[in-house]
């Protein structure tokens, strides 16, 4: 006999979620891995260790890491400025704060490039000071912060919100000053959160594109991100080698996602 | 909001904390977006204006506003039921079609644009079957639907999952006690409940269906005047060196973007609670 | 009409929440299902309400002699007022109250002048005539009880099961809208079910105690013999303050007399360790001279203390009531203590 279930609705609902998600999602994505695993390990190892690759494997992953770390430091301080201050325009500032959610990306990408181009607002400061952003690995870097901080401020917001304020209380009243109150009090109850907030901002940065291409400039070798590299490998109609470099791509970063979701799953056990 | 002193900085600290959340945001958000609108009007009214007019950007918009209103509908369907499923109803392997629904927000939109192309590209799996029938999906409309559709797929159900959770199941299960079938209980009781989460939902969705650019590029073919999108046709006029038609498109886009910015921060303000959450 | 539960079993995955219950609840009756969180009362409630599905092939709901185990809750016939109310927030009172006629399929749905002839009605018999437009948050606690109430009854239920109907509300108003739905139920008449924690609740309002205990029922009976004959320790303990004396024994603190440590008759005397005067009742503790560390909790009036001057520190003598059968009950299996076998 089937479980019954009071609330009607499961048979279609489950029917639609799975349908879609199959047909969208699931269906697509097995037939990039079956594509790859098309070619052999050899095949494989060639594609994947080809100089040009793993240049923008470094580049991707390490200007990602170092965008969702920076992110975080600027999340946090948004977050606790709109938390805990009241001040003329906050409400707006908290309402710009999605406007990299909701900005196209390629808006986001000419935008930033024309800002941080040796003539633009920015840039002419920074080139007189020997720095380039544009067309550099840096510019990647700026590109993906844009991207990438709303994530921290939004999961740490809420949290930093429900913080009881008995705590601080307590710890003042022992005697402790605001900044070990934060160090050693408001700051660990943060940390779940934050790295929720890395999390989302280093899954985004890895796949972004949009906002990159026109920044980087696309040099391979130097500035060439691998989603670039993926649409490169399509032009000169590589499929299998896109597929490869797309599969390993996307192994990593779930393996990835899962390690970290794995070592906060452990911090929110000690929480409790 | 007065804080008694035990609880917050002295002065100083406070105001130079807002000084540099001030000067970050500043450089980061709204520089970008006035840069949007100077570009756009540096050589005038004239060239902004005649960025629309061109024949390839109203085609570029038309096709905005075609994907958009096909994917945004079907993925609206597909969230309200994927989160009437995970909420209320508890089944085997509930969780990890939460991750499921997820996905995409972790796979790159090039990947997006990618895995379509091996399945009904000309070399793909259904590539000889689809060119024999004169069925085109990449570089047509069909595959830049298809590309936008995974991007935004997990939209409208993220919005409303940790909403309708929190609403719990009381008020269906009241409205099961009184008799009602399962679209009264939906239409009547349920939707009044969700309206603002579902119309927020709704916008990003929207927001992001009509800006999608690494997909959409992927599949699209930069086919001029008939494949690109607005995004697209952005792309094409920088590349071109044609910067003032280009910001003119990217500062529609913009607007699009604080359109629905002004239209959350409405929504937040009629149901008095936040809607924020992961995007 | 007469609700009949036979030998129900409910499992959520490896937790039990009812082991093999079975009960009768006469037509008419008030009766509460009374127990400690976790004990199964409100899973039993909504396995009556059709809200939950007792485990495929373990027994029976009968509703008048008539199996109802696999009808869907909205054709059960019963009304249902859930312990947050569950009123749909975004309807007025009146949309509320009037929710379930409006559902009905066309063919039998009232036509819309009696609806509002009904939902008056309805209005007036909860006493919230005049409300009729607001919304739910625009009610305090006891109105939007009252409407939930309301709702409940709209459909002509056959059968009213309310899950912790006081449990929401404050001390004052829970009071008033107790005696008032006594009151309520003895003019309609309908059968009642209610789940409550508090036992003073069930022993005032129901006409019959179910105690549940671990998913299984401990003992039903009227309030009055349930509180002077309890089967099992846990009833006792559960129902009111009680002493357990180093022979086993169960008495209550207003059973044991209060005398002179010298006076004839006493069976034991003891220091007062606490005494505690409020109004006109005192409560004492005393420490047994035995050299039990057992206190006994000691209830008696403030004239009799005063008559006696006693204070703290003061030795007494207590005089316990005539064995009977009741004070010896049943050792509750689980609750087992190594130390309780004492003399």
């Amino acid at each position: 006999m089937a479980k019954q279930r009071v609330i009607p609705g499961f048979g279609l609902s489950l029917g639609i979620t799975i349908t879609w998600l199959s047909l969208i999602i699931l269906i697509p994505l097995a037939a990039l891995f079956i594509k790859a695993a098309g070619l052999g390990p050899d095949d494989w190892k060639k594609i994947l260790t080809s100089p040009q690759v793993l240049a923008a494997a470094k580049l991707t992953f390490g200007a990602s890491a170092a965008a969702a770390a920076v992110s975080v430091v600027i999340g946090l301080l948004t977050a606790w400025v709109l938390v805990r201050y009241d001040f003329p325009g906050r409400k707006i500032l908290d309402a710009m704060v999605d406007l990299p959610f909701a900005l196209p990306t390629a808006v986001a990408g000419i935008t930033l490039t024309s800002i941080y181009a040796p003539n633009g607002w920015i840039g002419q400061y920074l080139e007189a000071w020997g720095i380039k952003v544009a067309y550099t690995p840096t510019g990647v870097w700026v590109a993906l912060t844009f991207i990438g901080f709303p994530f921290v401020v939004r999961t740490v917001q809420p949290v930093m919100e429900d913080l009881a304020l008995e705590l601080e209380e307590a710890a003042a009243s022992l005697g402790a000053n605001r900044w070990t109150t934060f160090r050693r009090v408001i700051f660990p109850m943060l940390v779940p959160a934050l790295i929720t907030g890395f999390t989302l901002a280093f899954a985004r940065a890895i796949g972004e594109y949009g906002s990159v291409i026109f920044i980087s400039g696309n040099l391979p070798m130097k500035t060439e991100i691998l989603p670039r590299l993926i649409v490169s490998q399509l032009e000169q109609y590589k499929y299998e080698a896109a597929a490869v470099i797309a599969s390993g791509m996307l192994i990593v970063s779930f393996a990835l996602l899962f390690l970290i979701n794995l070592l906060q799953r452990r911090l929110n056990w000690q929480a409790r | 909001m007065s804080r008694p002193s035990a609880t917050t900085e002295s002065g100083p600290v406070r105001w130079l904390l807002i000084g540099l959340a001030f000067v970050a945001l500043s450089l980061f958000l709204l520089l970008p977006l006035a840069a949007v609108f100077v570009e756009a009007l540096r050589q005038g009214w004239d060239v902004f204006i005649k960025a629309f007019s061109d024949k390839a950007a109203a085609s570029a918009i038309k096709l905005t506003l075609l994907s958009a209103a096909i994917a945004v509908p079907l993925n609206t369907i597909f969230g309200v039921a994927a989160a009437w499923l995970v909420t209320k109803f508890r089944f085997k392997g509930r969780s990890f079609l939460i991750s499921l629904i997820d996905l995409p927000f972790a796979v790159s939109p090039v990947i997006a644009g990618l895995v379509f192309v091996l399945l009904f590209g000309a070399r793909g799996w259904f590539g000889p079957f689809l060119q024999e029938h004169d069925i085109r999906i990449i570089f047509a409309l069909p595959g830049i639907v298809l590309a936008t559709v995974f991007v935004t797929f997990p939209f409208v159900a993220r919005e409303l999952i940790p909403l309708m959770e929190s609403q719990g199941s009381d008020q269906e299960e009241a409205a099961v006690t009184l008799g009602a079938g399962g679209w009264q209980i939906f239409w009547r009781v349920t939707v009044p409940n969700i309206k603002w989460g579902l119309l927020y939902g709704i916008l990003l969705c929207n927001a992001r269906a009509m800006g999608e650019f690494g997909a959409v590029s992927v599949v699209s073919g930069h086919i001029r005047g008939k494949t690109n999108t607005l995004p697209l046709h952005v792309e094409v006029l920088y590349n071109e060196y044609h910067f003032s038609a280009a910001f003119a498109c990217a500062a529609l886009l913009a607007l699009l973007a604080l359109v629905t910015l002004g239209l959350k921060t409405a929504v937040e303000h009629f149901t008095g609670h936040t809607t924020k959450g992961r995007h | 009409m007469s609700v009949s539960i036979q030998s129900i079993h409910k499992t959520f995955g490896n937790y039990t929440a009812l082991d093999d219950v079975s009960l009768e609840v006469p037509n008419g009756s008030l009766t509460a299902l009374l127990g400690p969180s976790g004990s199964g009362k409100t899973t039993l409630l909504r396995i009556v309400a059709g809200l939950e599905y007792a485990d495929p092939g373990s027994g029976r709901v009968l509703f008048h002699g008539e199996d109802v185990t696999e009808v869907p809750a909205g054709k059960r016939g019963v009304g249902f007022v859930f312990q947050h109310y569950a009123l749909f927030k975004h309807m007025t009172v009146a949309d509320n109250i009037a929710f379930g006629l409006t559902v009905l399929p066309a063919a039998s749905r009232p036509q819309k002048k009696e609806i509002d002839d009904r939902v008056k009605e309805l209005l007036r018999l909860v006493k919230l005539e005049g409300l009729d437009k607001r919304r739910p948050h625009e009610l305090s606690g006891g109105q939007r009880q009252r409407v939930a109430l309301a709702r409940a009854l709209a459909i002509r239920p056959k059968v009213l099961l309310l899950d912790e109907p006081f449990g929401a509300l404050d001390a004052q108003v829970r009071k008033d809208l107790r005696r008032w739905l006594r009151q309520f139920h003895d003019e309609i008449g309908l059968t009642t079910l209610f789940v409550t924690h508090d036992q003073e609740e069930a022993l005032e309002l129901a006409d019959s105690v179910v105690v549940m205990r671990n998913a299984r029922i401990e003992q039903t009976g009227p309030p009055q013999g349930i509180y002077d004959e309890p089967r099992t320790s846990f009833v006792y303990e559960f129902l009111g303050e009680v002493n357990k004396l180093d022979d086993g024994r169960y008495v209550r603190p207003h059973e044991i007399e209060l005398l002179f440590a010298a006076e004839e008759g006493v069976h034991l005397a003891g220091r007062v360790s606490h005494l505690f005067v409020a109004g006109p009742v005192a409560r004492l503790s005393v420490m047994p001279e035995t050299g039990s560390r057992r206190e006994i909790e000691v209830w008696a009036t403030r004239d009799q203390v005063d008559e006696m001057a006693l204070s703290v520190g003061d030795i007494v003598g207590l005089r316990f009531p005539e064995l009977k059968a009741s004070q010896r009950p049943r050792k509750t299996p689980e609750k087992d203590d190594p130390n309780d076998h004492s003399i």
